[in-house]
């Protein structure tokens, strides 16, 4: 039992060093995306063994990732929908974005996952892509110049199982890959529908 | 003059990987820079004058001499890619367009401190960004440009990719060290300086992909070059990041000291729809805005200053005469509120206090004596934290009162807002009986 089963606990090890010795706890950042990819969100659970794998204590682990709002410790749709309405955005109807992106997945202010579990809808601070204000991120890959009509159709397509291409890059397949993704770990086959590291899988490891 | 240095290589998709990057002379700078002394290459990036293009414009080869070699201890590199500054999105297409150009520059300001280890901190949200340069990385290393024999010299470099998790403040370069010591993104107090005690307490030397992209330049084509470019004191190009209300957004790469006006006209194609310039700010959120009356600012450090504002970063956000300076101001402040770390009362309540007042300004429930708070509150904020992200707080606030007090006042006297009409004061321009001093202020929730 466990979230990061044997196999995920000897990649945890390779990660810490990255750092120098004695300065594994630098790795933290990097453990709790891993653990992120195999929950979707880091549970109690997932604090606590990375707090077991670098030697610190969970309130420690604990403090470090509610820090950042990219480590979600609150229940987290399986994609996340991020959209940026700062200032350059704001300019450029953000706004309406972001209203558009709570119908389409049905969520109201201050919810955070739609009820099949699918969408959580994330209002972001400015994401370093200005000139193609407004801007989306789908699981961290972005859409650029999106409108309220694109934001629906973006998370229809979401509804139907496709996972839009970005205007940069490759498109994570949820939230999870992304977490992978994150932890430094793009070199794991990702192709052909794989969805990172199976829950299922690494439990019974 | 219109050289560009930088994005000269932008329309030239080969340069993307490594082997039409070294066909285009890529990596020669690093070799040169390993022909030398690491103190000849300071005394080559000193006399280029080049200064930091993260936002605080220090003389980057002063920097790297405040390194002391001495000490026993390991020295590192580190590299700032955790551009968050609203408004700023250059760096981001400097990895993604021509990454090694950039690993090429914290090779070369990495050997300059004899540091073996160079980590940079990659913004979270830069998921492409990050992979870009992973894939880079990797490529440098296969190539025998990173590892323990840098193009032979037998000079050895390990370069490590770190993601951030989202959160502006570890742009600041003590909070990034806190965050790449797995902690909390808090700011340390200063001194030390991290030249002196950076990363795990060893001698460190942070820079910004900017300012590293440069480099290579500068051994390549000599310090006398570079310096010759643009303004004695603001040597060298300098991207600006162009968005908000004109008609083509986007990095463009000018000599420093170009005005604003050949900005806009000239590359970002004018104020959109032949609207009216209203504000921007010059280097991002953080910096004071101007007004129109500043069109022809030199874009460089010292001119910028004169005129009352900061370079920063570049990033010049443009509104024009349909957007309300009040709205702007409340959603950057919103910003700096979410983003304080906490640590510092004056900024952790200051920012959210003034969140408060804006919305009910905006909102047309804005009371006289509101003006008056806002600058008891800005002068309360001002200097009264560890870290500049206080001060960058203060910026949209004080800036935003000194040329749009009258748009304030407006929306107090209106009861709404002026551009957009919405409020309790709308109801009365309409021809609505409504008493609106009887108005109660919605509960605001955050």
């Amino acid at each position: 039992m466990g979230v990061l089963g044997p196999e995920l606990r000897a990649t945890a090890k390779e990660i810490t060093r990255r750092y120098p010795e004695g300065r594994e706890r630098s790795a933290i950042m990097p453990l709790l995306y891993l653990a992120q990819s195999v929950q979707g969100r880091v549970t109690e659970e997932g604090l606590r063994e990375v707090g077991e794998i670098l030697g610190i204590t969970t309130a420690e682990v604990e403090a470090v990732a509610s820090f950042y709002t990219m480590i979600r410790l609150r229940p987290t749709g399986r994609h996340v929908v991020s959209v940026c309405t700062n200032l350059s955005c704001a300019l450029r109807g953000a706004g309406d974005v972001y209203e558009a992106a709570h119908r389409a997945a049905g969520i109201s202010h201050g919810g955070e996952v739609s009820e099949d579990g699918l969408l959580t809808i994330h209002e972001e601070e400015c994401l370093g892509a200005c000139d193609a204000a407004p801007v989306v991120q789908i699981d961290f890959a972005n859409h650029d110049r999106v409108s309220p009509e694109r934001m629906t159709e973006l998370i229809e397509a979401l509804r139907r199982g496709q996972v839009p291409r970005p205007s940069r890059g490759e498109a994570p397949q949820d939230f999870r890959h992304a977490s992978l993704i994150l932890a430094g770990l793009e070199d794991v086959p990702t192709r052909g529908g794989a969805q990172g590291p199976d829950p299922e899988r690494e439990a019974a490891g | 003059m219109t050289e560009k240095i930088i994005t000269a290589n932008w329309g030239n998709p080969e340069v993307f990987g490594i082997g039409g990057y070294r066909a285009n002379g890529g990596y020669e700078g690093l070799r040169l820079a390993l022909e030398r002394s690491p103190a000849e290459v300071i005394e080559t990036v000193k006399a280029s004058g080049l200064r930091g293009r993260g936002g605080a414009g220090f003389p980057t080869g002063v920097k790297m001499s405040f390194v002391p070699q001495d000490t026993g201890k390991p020295t590192y590199a580190v590299c700032n890619f955790d551009e968050s500054e609203p408004g700023t999105f250059k760096d981001r297409e400097l990895i993604e367009r021509e990454p090694h150009q950039f690993l090429e520059g914290m090779a070369i300001a990495a050997y300059a401190i004899n540091s073996h280890e160079a980590y940079i901190y990659c913004r979270g949200e830069f998921l492409h960004p990050g992979q870009v340069l992973q894939r880079a990385i990797a490529e440098a290393y296969e190539a025998g440009i990173f590892g323990e024999n840098v193009l032979g010299t037998g000079y050895e470099l390990n370069v490590v990719l770190h993601r951030g998790a989202g959160a502006y403040i570890c742009g600041e370069e003590t909070a990034l060290l806190s965050s790449l010591e797995g902690y909390r993104g808090q700011p340390r107090l200063r001194p030390p300086f991290p030249a002196v005690e950076g990363l795990y307490g060893c001698p460190t030397l942070i820079n910004n992909v900017e300012t590293l992209c440069s480099v290579p330049h500068i051994l390549r084509n000599g310090p006398e070059w570079f310096a010759a470019i643009g303004p004695e004191k603001s040597p060298g190009t300098k991207i600006f990041s162009v968005s908000g209300k004109v008609e083509r957004p986007g990095n463009y790469e000018v000599p420093m000291g170009t005005p604003l006006r050949v900005l806009l006209d000239e590359h970002a194609g004018g104020i959109l729809g032949g609207r009216r310039l209203k504000a921007w700010t010059p280097g991002g959120s953080s910096t004071p805005m101007l007004t129109d009356e500043h069109l022809d600012v030199a874009l460089d450090f010292e001119s910028v200053a004169a005129a009352g504002s900061l370079l920063g970063t570049g990033a010049i956000i443009v509104m024009d005469e349909t957007d309300c300076i009040v709205g702007a101001t409340r959603r950057l402040l919103r910003f700096y509120a979410h983003e304080s770390c906490g640590k510092c009362t004056p900024c952790r309540e200051g920012t959210w206090w003034v969140s408060r007042v804006l919305d009910r300004i905006e909102n047309g429930y804005g009371r006289p004596e509101d003006l008056p708070l806002l600058d008891d509150l800005g002068e309360n904020i001002l200097f009264r934290a560890f870290c500049a992200l206080a001060d960058g707080a203060v910026s949209p606030i004080q800036s935003s009162l000194r040329y749009f007090r009258d748009e304030y006042e407006a929306h107090i006297e209106e009861r709404r807002c002026p551009i957009t009409g919405t409020g309790p004061g709308a109801l009365v321009s309409i021809g609505v009986e409504h008493d609106v001093s009887e108005t109660v202020e919605p509960e605001v929730t955050t």
